[in-house]
């Protein structure tokens, strides 16, 4: 037996290393919290400071109706709105489909093997990929078609649209994949037990099952296409436009995009226009949130009981 | 049946496209520019408007490099501890608003960093390095490195939060049972036994600090210089590449060409971190039954 003095040196360290740690471990979790309320915090003040007589709602409003100007006072987003509305809708029609058919392929059909693994694999480096990468593929591949001119769609919603399904396509197929999962084998075999094709099954009992989870998926995934703004610089949402899109074969600008042009404005005035365009930004991207967690929290309960 | 097999073909043509647009443009590139592509990776000049253009992109490797290692410094240690303190000590209540943030925080769009740094990491650098005696450029590469740390603070913190908590609580019992504090389980069995995550997590945040793009081409400028000093403008090849699409450059020109050149370095430098990062998550994986 050792005596039990052998431990005394390192008893002092030992008690105190332990808070310590647990302590600078708070403090870095808690960053998040002090940099979201930081981030809010300044946000927010510079849209009052750069609103006239200091009224943020009104300054919202005005913003909401006007469209792009090199007049501070007269800068909106009406133009970037509209067509952040319009790439949301574009994208919702080509990326949703393709994502959740990709992971109903995966999960469902393709047979264990080299087929899926190597389909499996390359979802998970496309999700990795820079978001640059997709804008310059989305300018070689549909605004410039490799210099075919017929085929080339210009720098248009098409293209934009189509650029950004792309770039949240492996994040659907993904949480589309997780949800799928989550579907248990024996609702499969029941189904199957009874005589249901295997596209019954998928119809009709596995994908309302996940729908919960693949909508849940699938907000966040747009919530990602909203805030992005590297890609569109590149597919041509550059200029300034002043009037709304037609159809999705007009030039557009979208909302993050003004708010760059905004924000890279020497004069001062032009902090607050990009603030309050961050304002409407981050109040879009907080509903789609809300809508995508009522879903969950709707499912947990029905699931319950 | 067709359909879905088609969904899942459009995801593998998608890499396929990537590779072939990149791939074929950089060859017009360097068949147009006359560079060879040493000359490229490794020449320090980079000029593409002087007659004649030169295209060494070391500068722009170089600017994305100080953003990387700058931002990891911030981000890797203050993402491990607070994954440590989400999977060891916060108590339920706790975790359950915490979590939430930090996902929100990931949530929130780049372009909203690149703002942040000019109104608020800036103007805060400038306050406190000038009345030093240092000289702060209205862009420069250190502001960038702070919002960018920041950013892919989440990313890190829940990636590795994620195999902390699937570390068996038998291993932690274990550690407690033989009189182990809280710090030296959580150091000494817990973390290595994550680590490959850990690991894993690191890297692919590190190739999330290089391709990011919004933030840093609002906060860090774009001068194309190798320089040690990160209060001053750098480029990284992101900026670059929104620089050259933004500018006066006819398609077709070798400058414009180069923007695909740079693309494709980039996508091979971030494709080869992910790379390893999933193989060092497989391979040294610990697994428990």
């Amino acid at each position: 037996m050792t005596p039990p003095t052998v431990y005394e040196p390192e008893r002092w360290s030992r008690r105190a290393l332990g808070p310590i740690f647990g302590l600078a471990c708070l403090v870095a979790t808690s960053s998040g919290v002090v940099v979201l309320s930081i981030l809010l915090g300044a946000v927010v003040a510079a849209v009052v400071k750069g609103s006239p007589g200091g009224s943020a709602f009104a300054m919202l409003r005005h913003l909401m109706s006007s469209f792009q100007s090199v007049d501070p006072e007269l800068a909106g987003f009406k133009a970037g709105l509209a067509g952040s509305l319009w790439l949301l809708g574009l994208v919702t029609v080509f990326a949703i489909p393709v994502g959740v058919g990709a992971a109903v392929f995966l999960e469902e059909y393709a047979p264990p093997g080299r087929l899926r693994r190597i389909v499996q694999l390359n979802i998970a480096n496309l999700a990795g990929v820079p978001s640059i990468v997709y804008g310059i593929l989305g300018l070689a591949l549909f605004v410039r078609a490799f210099g075919m001119k017929r085929m080339a769609l210009g720098p248009t919603l098409w293209a934009g649209g189509l650029t950004l399904g792309l770039l949240i396509l492996p994040v659907i197929v993904i949480a589309t994949q997780e949800a799928l999962r989550t579907v248990p084998g024996s609702l499969r075999q029941a189904a199957m037990a009874l005589g249901a094709s295997r596209w019954q099954v998928v119809r009709d009992h596995v994908l309302p099952s996940a729908m919960p989870g693949i909508l849940t998926g699938v907000i966040l995934a747009l919530s990602r296409a909203i805030g992005e703004t590297a890609p569109l610089l590149m597919v041509g949402a550059a200029g300034a436009i002043l009037r709304l899109p037609r159809g999705p074969s007009s030039r557009y600008t979208a909302l993050p995009v003004e708010i760059y042009n905004y924000a890279k404005e020497p004069d001062p005035r032009f902090q607050g226009v990009a603030a309050g365009g961050i304002l409407l930004l981050l109040a879009l991207l907080l509903t789609m949130n809300a809508t995508a967690i009522v879903i969950r929290n709707r499912y947990a309960r029905s699931s319950r009981g | 049946m067709v359909f879905l097999l088609g969904c899942a073909a459009i995801t593998v043509l998608t890499t396929a496209g990537i590779v072939v647009v990149l791939g074929a443009e950089s060859v017009h590139f360097f068949r147009a520019s006359g560079e060879s592509p040493v000359d490229f990776v490794f020449g320090t000049k980079l000029e593409p408007e002087a007659v004649p253009p030169r295209f060494g992109i070391l500068p722009l490797i170089w600017g994305t490099l100080m953003i990387a290692l700058g931002s990891s410094v911030i981000a890797l240690p203050v993402g491990l501890l607070s994954a440590i303190y989400l999977s060891e000590y916060a108590p339920r209540g706790v975790r359950s608003v915490l979590k939430p943030t930090l996902e929100l925080l990931a949530g929130i769009p780049t372009i909203v960093y690149g703002y942040l740094a000019l109104l608020l990491v800036t103007p805060a650098l400038k306050a406190v390095l000038e009345p030093l005696g240092f000289q702060v450029e209205t862009f420069n590469a250190l502001s960038a490195c702070v919002v960018v740390g920041i950013m892919i603070i989440p990313m890190v913190s829940s990636l590795s939060e994620d195999v902390l908590s699937a570390v068996p609580r038998g291993l932690r019992e274990a550690g407690y049972g033989l009189g182990a504090t809280k710090f030296e389980v959580s150091t000494r069995i817990v973390l290595p036994a994550g680590l490959s995550g850990v690991v894993s997590s690191f890297i692919l945040a590190i190739s999330r600090a290089i391709g990011e793009t919004m933030a840093v081409v609002l906060a860090a400028g774009s001068r194309p210089q190798l320089t040690l000093n990160p209060l001053t403008s750098v480029e990284t090849m992101t900026a670059y590449i929104v620089a050259v699409t933004g500018g006066e450059a006819a398609a077709g020109s070798p400058e414009y060409l180069s923007l695909f050149a740079v693309g494709m370095a980039l996508f091979l430098i971030t494709l080869g971190l992910n790379v390893i990062s999933g193989f060092i998550l497989r391979r040294y994986r610990e697994s428990y039954q």
